[in-house]
């Protein structure tokens, strides 16, 4: 049963009387890409905390990799291969874009304050792959030619890009994208499409997507779960979720209510 | 910065201190003029207690006030200890005794670093300014009170051992420590804790544990500096470690700009010199003092010295 990547069961919160996410089952398989969606206030964003770390739920089970992470801090959870980027992008403004990459990559590095005070030969060869993987990343994604820009210089769909460059740079084994979609044009949103699935044909990492645009939403995942209320009201194929009775019910309303 | 010869700047820069201690002697402006001398040692202790500072306050992005008093710890500690121990160690082995001193006043001024940062490094901001400050503050009451340390007529007879070359040798060790330690993909997380904690908590950086590493780091020169202080001025009085000597340091980061190494130098170099330069105005130095800051700070805000060096070079390993 536990060969699910991420197994979130009966995982609930609440807030004094306000239950946020209520008895939660959700499963993501490695190389999977995953939608999570519904109306605002739904809780979806708690959800997302609650995976990532920054909540702790106050009932049921969340399971990585087969075990446990209840409990665990969220700097232990990207150790352990989770990664994921911001609604309001969060980058580190005043570095460069490649320092941003470099900071995220030093997750898997064994060496500390003392090699870094003293600097023999393990730094050096590890400051060189470092700068190495780096530059691949960059590469890949077309900032090389950036990398000294400070971070909070560039355009918007490039900080983007970046925070998803940075969040891969700590190897993760699954990628959580908190609305990635916010505040784009049609043309920007199209490029983003092709660059989630680029992601997950090229890392072949799971990736879960919480988005509000339908459009995006549907054009890329598997699967997708529907989140009401704090309740999980659908899951399925965008096929199926677009024919769900309820899904259409809690976003449009149902005749008669309007 | 070239960090592949990031060491042997280190050595030249020790070097330096060490001919130039020797040397000093033989340059027109110190003949015979202990004043110049001591001023510059002055300056030396200020860049120590400034660039350690910066680790915190600059690169961190943490604000303390409590440096003086880490440089109490230290200084005290290193005073006790040569006084205690100079009288069983032959002359030849009395460079050595200061060494351990100073090094034992560090290691205890961490320590203390390590005690106060734990629990008040969850604050943030003008908080834990007020924490620190605070503590400060007890520190200077505990040995105002403390009989062993001479209580609140002031610690006398200490060796005068601190020289030119001790004061910039430590002052090298200590520029080389913080950049060394910015200038790679593990103190980069400084900065990242500064830019942004909870983006750098999702990349995989303890906040706490670099913020306290930040703090103890810190707290460990500013103890040498301390040491070299006791030694230097052969006295030791609590008042001279009161909370404006904190703010003090805290000007010199902000004015060389904040996570800018060579700026702060310049600026520790500058503030120290500036009093002496004022002495002729007798009574309004300290007016003119403060309001040379106020202009500096409205004119430049972002620090005098700023010279775009953080990215420069970023990824040259």
């Amino acid at each position: 049963m536990n060969d699910a990547l991420l197994d979130l069961n009966n995982a609930t919160i609440k807030f004094g009387g306000l239950t946020a996410v209520s008895e939660l089952c959700l499963k993501i398989h490695a190389d999977e890409l995953v939608g999570l969606i519904g109306p605002n206030g739904a809780g979806k964003t708690t959800a997302f905390n609650l995976i990532t770390g920054v909540y702790q739920p106050t009932a049921g089970q969340i399971y990585f990799s087969g075990k446990s992470i209840k409990g665990t801090k969220p700097h232990d959870l990207t150790k352990s291969g989770i990664a994921r980027t911001f609604q309001n992008i969060r980058l580190f403004g005043s570095m460069s874009v490649f320092d941003n990459v470099r900071v995220a990559t030093q997750v898997h590095r064994a060496y500390g304050i003392g090699s870094a005070l003293w600097r023999g030969r393990d730094f050096h060869t590890g400051e060189l792959e470092v700068e190495k993987h780096v530059h691949e990343l960059l590469d890949i994604f077309q900032l090389r030619d950036m990398r000294d820009e400070d971070a909070r210089s560039l355009p918007y769909g490039d900080q983007r890009r970046l925070e998803i460059v940075r969040a891969l740079a700590t190897r993760p084994k699954l990628l959580l994208l908190d609305e990635p979609a916010a505040g784009m044009n049609p043309t920007e949103k199209e490029e983003l499409m092709k660059l989630i699935q680029f992601i997950k044909d090229k890392f072949k990492i799971a990736i879960m997507l919480v988005e509000h645009d339908m459009k995006v939403v549907m054009g890329i995942c598997q699967r997708i779960y529907v989140l009401e209320y704090g309740i999980k009201i659908a899951e399925g194929t965008p096929n199926e979720i677009q024919r769900n009775a309820k899904v259409i019910e809690a976003y449009l309303g149902t005749e008669g209510q309007s | 910065m070239n960090n592949r010869g990031a060491k042997r700047w280190l050595m030249l820069g020790i070097a330096l201190a060490v001919v130039i201690s020797y040397g000093y002697e033989f340059l027109p402006v110190f003949k015979g003029k202990g004043y110049y001398l001591g001023i510059a040692i002055d300056c030396g202790i200020s860049i120590i207690l400034a660039v350690s500072l910066n680790l915190i306050n600059g690169h961190t992005g943490q604000f303390s006030l409590g440096h003086a008093g880490f440089m109490a710890v230290g200084g005290y500690a290193a005073a006790k200890f040569s006084l205690v121990f100079e009288p069983m160690v032959p002359d030849s082995l009395k460079p050595l005794l200061f060494l351990v001193a100073l090094v034992l006043g560090g290691c205890l001024a961490a320590l203390t670093g390590l005690g106060v940062g734990i629990p008040s490094l969850r604050l943030k901001g003008d908080y834990l300014a007020i924490v620190t400050l605070g503590f400060g503050e007890i520190i200077r009451v505990i040995v105002q009170n403390m009989d062993a340390v001479g209580a609140a007529s002031g610690l006398k007879g200490i060796p005068k051992w601190t020289t030119m070359g001790w004061t910039f040798a430590f002052a090298a060790v200590t520029v080389y420590a913080v950049s060394a330690l910015v200038n790679s993909t593990y103190g980069r997380g400084f900065i990242a804790v500064s830019d942004d904690e909870v983006a750098a908590t999702s990349m995989g950086i303890n906040p706490v544990r670099y913020k306290v590493t930040a703090f103890v780091t810190g707290a460990f020169f500013a103890g040498i500096a301390g040491g070299l202080y006791a030694h230097h001025k052969q006295f030791l009085s609590p008042t001279g470690f009161d909370f404006l000597k904190s703010i003090d340091i805290v000007v010199m980061v902000i004015l060389g700009g904040m996570g800018r190494t060579v700026g702060v130098i310049i600026a520790a170099v500058l503030l120290t010199l500036l009093p002496e330069f004022l002495r002729q105005f007798a009574d309004y130095r300290m007016i003119i003092y403060s309001l040379l800051i106020i202009a500096l700070m409205m004119a430049r805000p972002q620090g005098l010295f700023t010279l775009g060096a953080r990215k420069k070079g970023a990824a040259r390993v």
